[in-house]
């Protein structure tokens, strides 16, 4: 079966990568430690995992404007995920991903649980507003 | 987008390379969201310092002046990480704080004014009813789009200083008609006689409702908010909720006359802000740290902080950070020596949660609670692992003085 998901905002070039799919938002200041590209807030469900090189698939956006020149900050650092996949996001994390150029979207249909999960090798085509599921 | 003939010479390079690329960067934001235009914007607020942009963000900013990046509107600095004054007490590591300077130097070769204040919207420049800015933080927003009906967005740092170079914004979100009209309605019963209070009815409308386009309207208060207030308010709604607007009817210029249209309603009273208070945990009763950061103090707050802590001693740390301006006036009045001969720290131009090595400051000093009478840093600062507790503001203070959580 060919498993995809349409989104209705997007950013970027084509990219493949493997998915890492959160059930809680996600916040570059709140729960990333800038230094090494792992979540490390406490208490937050992908707590100890790394979002290097991932196609990162967020419900929903937290934080605040400080958050804008983290994309940049870790894209220097060599530890971004390939892609932000957000359900819902804000203005901040739009500016941010675009400023580092880093692909992002919004907006979801259907909901990435069940057509994806962490793991699956997936592709995020903004130009097309479409995420496949390759493997 | 539909461009004027001015935004395609911009885009033509006739206005200069940093212009150029500060435009293409807007108009990808612009596509993004749907935006038709932009708009003109008369004023820029913009967050830069070394703690958030990092060695990348400071080289890319190097390279932006040294391509003769000019701000053609006047553009403001959010508070900083570095206060110079208190950098070596406080253990800011010496090699950040020359890179803060370097920071600092190369926004002014910008013609960026770094007034280093949250609270430019009650000491720097207060906009007019529909009046388009470029704002960031996000306590700035709120104030500008619900207390004077100006019109603005979160603009992160580099979406603001874009702005400030090209003198305008993408118009969607906040600039539109369609997404500042009010979508529930709070119905204030409780009494709300401290700014904690208000904090906390920014938390509890902001967490039930994380949405950038939710727009509570307020209505049914017993008298007429402060200013003071309803920065707590915006401040913790923002924070807690992502919200970028707020109606209050009676007080705020775009709110509805009634809440009539509006079918999801819920009231506030006195028993919910108590079980906000009621609802932080005490660790292990650690009362060493105090502070008044997250907005900046007013000079009202710091008139207010020094009454209350003039003639005691703080036992642990007790900070309360402030802008140059409204310091330079709290010394003329007596409130800074208040303050500081019972020993609180006063910082300028800076904001607790952002300081520089904040974690090894807390580890350094064994603190394990931080207790605050503004609601938002008390939701922000988690990330450094301190256990936040809100309290009001006498509370704090007397926390302060005893060292004992209560």
């Amino acid at each position: 079966m060919h498993r995809k998901i349409e989104v209705a905002q997007a950013f970027g070039p084509v990219v493949e990568g493997e998915a890492l799919v959160s059930e809680e938002g996600f916040s570059p200041r709140y729960d990333l430690d800038r230094w090494s590209g792992l979540i490390t807030k406490p208490g937050h469900r992908l707590e100890g995992t790394s979002i290097v090189d991932k196609i990162c698939f967020f419900p929903t956006a937290k934080g605040g404007i400080a958050a804008g020149w983290a994309f940049y900050d870790i894209k220097w650092k060599k530890i971004a995920p390939k892609a932000f996949v957000f359900g819902v996001t804000n203005p901040v994390m739009v500016q941010g991903a675009i400023f580092a150029g880093i692909p992002i979207t919004a907006g979801w249909s259907p909901q990435p649980r069940g057509v994806v999960k962490t793991g699956d090798r997936v592709r995020v085509d903004p130009a097309r507003k479409l995420i496949e599921v390759l493997s | 987008m539909e461009l004027t003939s001015e935004e395609r010479a911009i885009l033509a390079g006739q206005h200069g390379e940093a212009q150029r690329r500060a435009l293409e960067y807007q108009l990808e934001v612009g596509r993004f969201w749907g935006a038709k235009r932009f708009v003109p914007v008369t004023s820029v607020h913009m967050m830069g310092d070394i703690e958030v942009m990092g060695d990348g963000g400071l080289a890319w900013l190097k390279a932006e002046a040294d391509l003769g990046a000019r701000c053609q509107v006047a553009t403001t600095t959010n508070a900083r990480c570095i206060d110079f004054a208190h950098c070596d007490r406080l253990g800011q590591d010496a090699g950040e704080v020359a890179k803060e300077r370097e920071l600092i130097a190369t926004l002014r070769r910008m013609d960026v004014v770094t007034t280093d204040t949250c609270i430019n919207y009650q000491t720097v420049y207060q906009p007019h009813l529909g009046e388009h800015v470029a704002w960031g933080d996000t306590g700035t927003v709120i104030y500008a789009n619900s207390v004077f009906g100006a019109r603005s967005n979160f603009e992160s740092g580099p979406a603001a200083l874009a702005a400030g170079l090209t003198g305008r914004t993408p118009e969607y979100g906040f600039h539109l008609d369609e997404h500042r009209r009010g979508t529930f309605a709070v119905q204030l019963a409780a009494k709300l006689a401290d700014l904690a209070d208000w904090g906390a009815v920014g938390k509890l409308v902001g967490e039930s409702h994380q949405d950038y386009f939710a727009v509570p309207v307020f209505h049914g208060f017993h008298r007429t908010p402060t200013a003071d207030e309803l920065k707590h308010l915006g401040a913790a709604l923002a924070s807690y909720g992502s919200m970028g607007m707020y109606h209050f009817i009676g007080v705020t210029p775009e709110a509805p006359k009634d809440v009539n249209g509006l079918s999801e309603r819920r009231v506030i009273g006195e028993s919910d802000i108590q079980s906000v208070y009621a609802g932080y945990k005490l660790g292990d009763g650690d009362g060493r740290l105090v502070v008044f950061s997250g907005p900046q103090q007013s000079l009202l707050e710091m008139k207010k902080l020094a009454e209350l802590f003039r003639g005691r001693k703080v036992q642990g740390h007790c900070f309360v950070t402030t802008n140059g301006a409204v310091l330079a006036q709290s010394r003329d009045l007596g409130y800074a020596q208040a303050l500081e001969q019972a020993g609180v720290s006063i910082l300028q131009g800076v904001c607790f949660y952002i300081l520089q090595n904040l974690s090894p400051m807390r580890e350094r000093n064994r603190w394990t609670n931080m207790v605050s009478n503004s609601a938002k840093i008390v939701n922000i600062i988690g990330a450094h692992r301190f256990n936040t507790i809100l309290r009001r503001t006498a509370d704090c203070v007397e926390i302060a003085c005893t060292g004992k959580l209560r």
